[in-house]
């Protein structure tokens, strides 16, 4: 467990993750990335979110690791995408996804009190 | 106005069928819907609903169901999937009255309609994506299927399901996503679902 004893307070690690980072991971190894430092209990926040294929990605792979009494899932918050749309990407038919800031945490460590378009507001426990 | 030359293309080579899933957070409604919509058009049903999450596990498909509308008619194969959610926690169904073993085994069914949820997208023509009135919109599933759908350039009709209830906001949603067509709808009841057949005819078909 990444919660670390000091001074008889129980810690929680908090990992951000770069989009640089990211950038050089193939989705897979991403995935794999955040169920693993998950389930050592760390909270994850990367700068630029995953895309939505890997957003959908990642909801398939905590399907397969749920284990009764164990680990039952993620909490999961990130801003909604936005569509960057010129005029030329319009006309080609080719919009991209801007991904934005993600918050990843065990479902029962992480909570989200309230979200809105700009803003995440979520309590962490041990 | 920007003309979208890749979507006319496509639609000038569209197919004569569309395939339409479903989608939502457990409990949102769309088994629901998807009785009302099939039962509507061709006399049938989907599934069984209830009040306990999860109670579609499977998906279920149902073929040529033709909407007519407003001189437009659109035929679809009707995809109801499985609540989507990120954590299935078996104590959940226990609080419904479930034996452990029971839930358990509900949560572990739960897991893989999850999974075979998220597997559909890759195979979807368009969504329904369906919201509890009631709720806070922005959820990660919500925001998950959005940006699924707009990252591979399909339609989305966002169906404010529950409005017969007190509690419920629609104006929420809509400003919420206010790119995408919403519609207020009582799937139990059957109130505004004129306007959503309307909404599914001209964006689906």
């Amino acid at each position: 467990m990444s919660q670390n004893k000091n001074n008889s307070q129980t810690n929680v690690q908090l990992d951000l993750i770069s989009e640089d980072k990211l950038a050089q991971m193939t989705p897979m190894e991403k995935i794999r990335l955040i169920l693993d430092e998950v389930r050592s209990g760390k909270i994850i926040v990367l700068e630029r979110g995953l895309t939505p294929g890997e957003e959908a990605k990642l909801i398939e792979m905590t399907m397969t690791e749920i284990v009764p009494d164990e680990f039952s899932g993620i909490e999961i918050e990130s801003y909604p995408t936005k569509q960057n749309t010129s005029f030329l990407r319009k006309i080609l038919g080719k919009t991209t996804t801007q991904t934005r800031l993600t918050v990843i945490g065990e479902a029962n460590q992480l909570k989200t009190i309230k979200k809105d378009r700009d803003m995440i507001s979520a309590i962490v426990t041990k | 106005m920007v003309i979208n030359l890749f979507s006319w293309i496509k639609r000038l080579f569209k197919k004569k069928k569309a395939k339409i899933g479903i989608y939502g957070p457990p409990n949102s409604g769309k088994t629901t819907l998807a009785n009302r919509i099939v039962r509507d058009w061709s006399g049938d049903a989907m599934g069984p609903v209830s009040h306990i999450l999860h109670e579609t596990r499977r998906a279920r498909r149902r073929e040529d169901i033709t909407i007519e509308t407003n001189g437009t008619t659109v035929t679809l194969d009707i995809i109801d999937t499985p609540g989507l959610a990120t954590r299935i926690d078996f104590h959940e169904f226990m609080a419904y009255g479930l034996g452990e073993e029971e839930a358990k085994r509900r949560a572990r069914e739960a897991t893989e309609g999850v999974i075979e949820a998220v597997k559909w997208l890759d195979d979807l023509d368009g969504v329904i994506l369906v919201m509890d009135s009631t709720e806070d919109p922005f959820t990660q599933v919500n925001v998950t299927v959005i940006g699924n759908m707009e990252a591979r350039n399909l339609p989305l009709v966002i169906a404010a399901n529950k409005i017969d209830m007190q509690k419920a906001s629609p104006a929420r949603i809509r400003g919420a996503f206010p790119q995408h067509p919403t519609v207020p709808i009582s799937a139990l009841e059957g109130v505004n679902i004129d306007q959503l057949y309307k909404e599914i005819a001209k964006r689906f078909g």
